[in-house]
């Protein structure tokens, strides 16, 4: 066998994970044909391992293999010429271990900023750049945008990221915590909390209680409500439509001042550790939420059917940034963008949990472009406050289970992937145990490291004044990809 | 048009009125009071940033990220809804045993004339997100939403350094945002103020150990107001601007 097959959350022995040429470890993948959500190396003593995960979403598994690179092995032949999805994977590998994907057509850095970065350029008499950031007009994080246009419309777009590499991977290995996992992307705490515990937790064979499972599930679906609400806000704002950017605005503060109420933060910092939930929701609490979220789900649905029937939203909207399903799936998108171009990808439904399992994703009618976005994010959160709904009535089930058990021993040469479905698309770690059981590769991908080229594409033969609004529709993230 | 008006009779008004004494709720964790009585011994190792210390007894609200590790440890520790923590002293945002939130608030925040005179009416911020998780950034944006709603003190996030008075730094500013921060700085006319907002900015937080960080510009120019959280909480925030350019 040439792959070893698992789970989410499934740990298995390092050693079992098959070692290949990496030219057969090419042609394997190539034959396998399903889509890459892990493509990294570890050093090892006599030079460096490649690991890769294949996902194959329709049956719930991951096919895992790997190769070996000695010492003296600098180059290989590129998968991104045959599987154009590889290629941030493989320029991420190219940066951090120095073995060239030969012929790989765009092989440019990722977070490095010690050489000038070549932009490309298109040249001509009516042809001028524009060049925006790292520090942008609003207050968000930094990026750099350079736009080819041919007087409004953008002819290419690229995007310059790095700016916020704090090498966040290499401080998993040397002081891994729940705090740490929070401030990886700090709009997503709860999506990195949770796929950071889950991992830890799978590698020691702790049991997580019912009761925390069905809290934690609260909690992902809040922060997929509270961050689509805002950013319905934020779409609203840029088509100047500021009665809806005003009313999702203060709609959000509902959500997260109830986050606020379970665990003491906005964000749900602190709610989440490695055996489970700190914070518990009694009855009270959970009656308090219901009817909390009866108003945010009554304001959503009235705000946003008005704001799309007005025909001044409805104009900046429709067929801006379109993204075709056909790119979307070469490019390999994920989460929200993809389901919006017509891929339906989503971990929390692909790959279930019991809690998810008796939820079912409906068919949404994609367009690829910014509107289809727009409806995307109101489908879900309808659909997340649906989700609560059911959770929070079965809570009372489960009334005497703890909150939070003890840590397990640590589990020596295991490799294990956590998938946890962010509001953005999965977020995916991946971790390697060394002979003592202590984290010896810990590796982080964001699904913003998918859709940042997504992006890029959307704005092509847009108005450069459209831009805003096509970034605040995908709304990706920095630091995620940076880490 | 009439649809559009309708919402905003089902809205009503959402602004907190009175932004200094607004109420917090109780679950928030924010000043931290110590109590030297109790056995602290259960926290040792349980900081994930060292904010606390045991020997003596004290705690770093330039590091602390507030995530309530060592109040769940040990009874020696425990969070208040406080939320006013800034103060232009470094060294005062370390809380030693018996210090009262109110003891705390009285001597934060120094209040300067020249300060109150130039700025007091008018305060245009530029914010530099120096490798921030989009938390600080996201609260601060929630500074100016419908409920907040910050620039009804005169105070504002504007697009250009140019147009500032002065900027809000957030994370534990990267080595590639290290030269985009100081050249802001530099773009901003003087008289200039420097706010460092959230535990990642005032001394790495979670990220002080990590390996791609250029804290340099800190030791270069002055700060003038620090404050903390994880993230920072927007009644935080205002209050702290309001309460440094204040008379």
């Amino acid at each position: 066998m040439n792959w070893i097959i698992t789970e989410n959350n499934k740990p298995i022995n390092l050693y079992d994970i098959p070692c290949l040429n990496i030219n057969d470890l090419r042609s394997e993948i190539i034959n396998l044909d399903k889509r890459v959500v892990g493509f990294f190396g570890q050093k090892v003593s006599d030079g460096v391992k490649l690991f890769v995960v294949m996902a194959d979403d329709s049956e719930g598994k991951l096919y895992v293999s790997s190769a070996h690179f000695a010492s003296g092995e600098k180059s290989y032949e590129s998968l991104t010429q045959t599987i154009p999805a590889f290629h941030m994977f493989e320029r991420e590998f190219f940066e951090d271990f120095g073995i060239e994907p030969l012929h790989h057509p765009w092989l440019k850095p990722v977070r490095d900023h010690k050489k000038e970065y070549p932009f490309f350029e298109i040249e001509g008499e009516e042809i001028h750049q524009v060049g925006v950031g790292p520090i942008h007009a609003g207050v968000i994080e930094p990026g750099h945008f350079r736009f080819m246009c041919n007087g409004e419309k953008v002819y290419d777009l690229e995007i310059r990221l790095g700016y916020q590499s704090r090498g966040v991977e290499e401080l998993f290995i040397s002081s891994p915590s729940n705090q740490l996992a929070e401030s990886v992307c700090g709009d997503s705490v709860i999506a990195y909390n949770l796929a950071y515990s889950k991992a830890i937790e799978a590698l020691e064979g702790i049991e997580v209680s019912n009761r925390a499972q069905i809290i934690r599930t609260i909690a992902l679906e809040m922060e997929r409500a509270a961050i689509h609400i805002g950013d319905l806000g934020a779409i609203a704002g840029d088509t100047a439509y500021l009665m809806g950017a005003s009313i999702f605005g203060a709609t959000r503060t509902l959500v997260i001042n109830t986050m606020l109420e379970i665990c003491g933060s906005r964000f749900g910092r602190g709610l989440i550790t490695v055996g489970g939930v700190n914070y518990d929701i009694d009855e009270e609490l959970s009656a308090g939420m219901l009817k909390t979220f009866d108003k945010v789900v009554k304001d959503v649905k009235r705000t946003t059917e008005t704001m799309l029937k007005s025909p001044t939203v409805i104009s900046r909207l429709e067929r801006t940034g379109v993204v075709s399903q056909e790119q979307a799936k070469s490019l390999g998108l994920v989460g929200m963008a993809a389901k919006a171009s017509g891929i339906g990808l989503d971990t929390r439904f692909d790959f279930p949990d019991k809690w998810y399992a008796e939820f079912e994703d409906k068919k949404f009618k994609a367009t690829g472009d910014v509107y289809s976005r727009t409806r995307v994010r109101y489908k879900e959160i309808m659909q997340s406050f649906h989700i609560i709904r059911k959770l929070l009535a079965k809570l009372p089930e489960y009334k005497n289970e703890p909150l939070c058990v003890s840590q397990n021993a640590k589990s020596a040469d295991k490799f294990v992937v956590s998938m946890t479905e962010g509001w953005r698309g999965e977020v995916i770690h991946t971790v390697i145990t060394d002979n003592n059981g202590n984290i010896s590769r810990y590796k982080i991908k964001d699904p913003s490291f998918n859709n940042w080229y997504g992006l890029a594409i959307a704005v092509r033969n847009n108005g450069i004044s459209d831009f805003p609004l096509c970034n605040k529709s995908f709304n990706l993230s920095y630091c995620g990809n940076d880490l | 048009m009439l649809e559009t008006l309708r919402l905003r009779y089902f809205q009503g008004n959402q602004f907190i009125k009175d932004i200094e004494n607004a109420p917090m709720r109780k679950q928030f964790r924010g000043f931290p009071v110590l109590n030297p009585n109790e056995d602290a011994s259960a926290c040792e190792g349980v900081c994930p940033t060292g904010a606390l210390n045991l020997n003596p007894l004290s705690i770093d609200m330039g590091k602390c990220t507030f995530c309530g590790a060592c109040a769940r440890a040990c009874k020696a520790v425990e969070f208040t809804n406080g939320y006013k923590l800034a103060s232009t002293d470094r060294e005062k945002l370390v809380v030693t045993p018996d210090m009262t939130y109110e003891d705390y608030q009285k001597t934060a925040v120094e209040v300067r004339d020249e300060i109150h005179r130039i700025f007091g009416h008018s305060l245009k911020l530029r914010q530099v997100s120096a490798a921030g998780c989009n938390g600080c950034e996201m609260e601060l944006n929630a500074c100016s939403n419908v409920n907040f709603d910050m620039g009804r003190f005169g105070i504002d996030f504007v697009a250009s350094p140019r147009h500032a008075d002065g900027i809000v730094i957030t994370g534990p500013i990267s080595e590639n945002m290290a030269y985009a921060l100081e050249d802001c700085y530099k773009s901003t006319p003087d008289p200039k103020i420097v706010i460092l907002c959230g535990a990642c900015a005032i001394s790495g937080g979670v990220f002080q150990n990590a390996g791609k960080l250029n804290r340099e510009f800190l030791e270069k120019y002055p700060i003038d107001l620090y404050i903390p959280g994880c993230p920072v909480h927007p009644l935080t925030f205002i209050n702290a601007v309001l309460s440094f350019i204040k008379k």
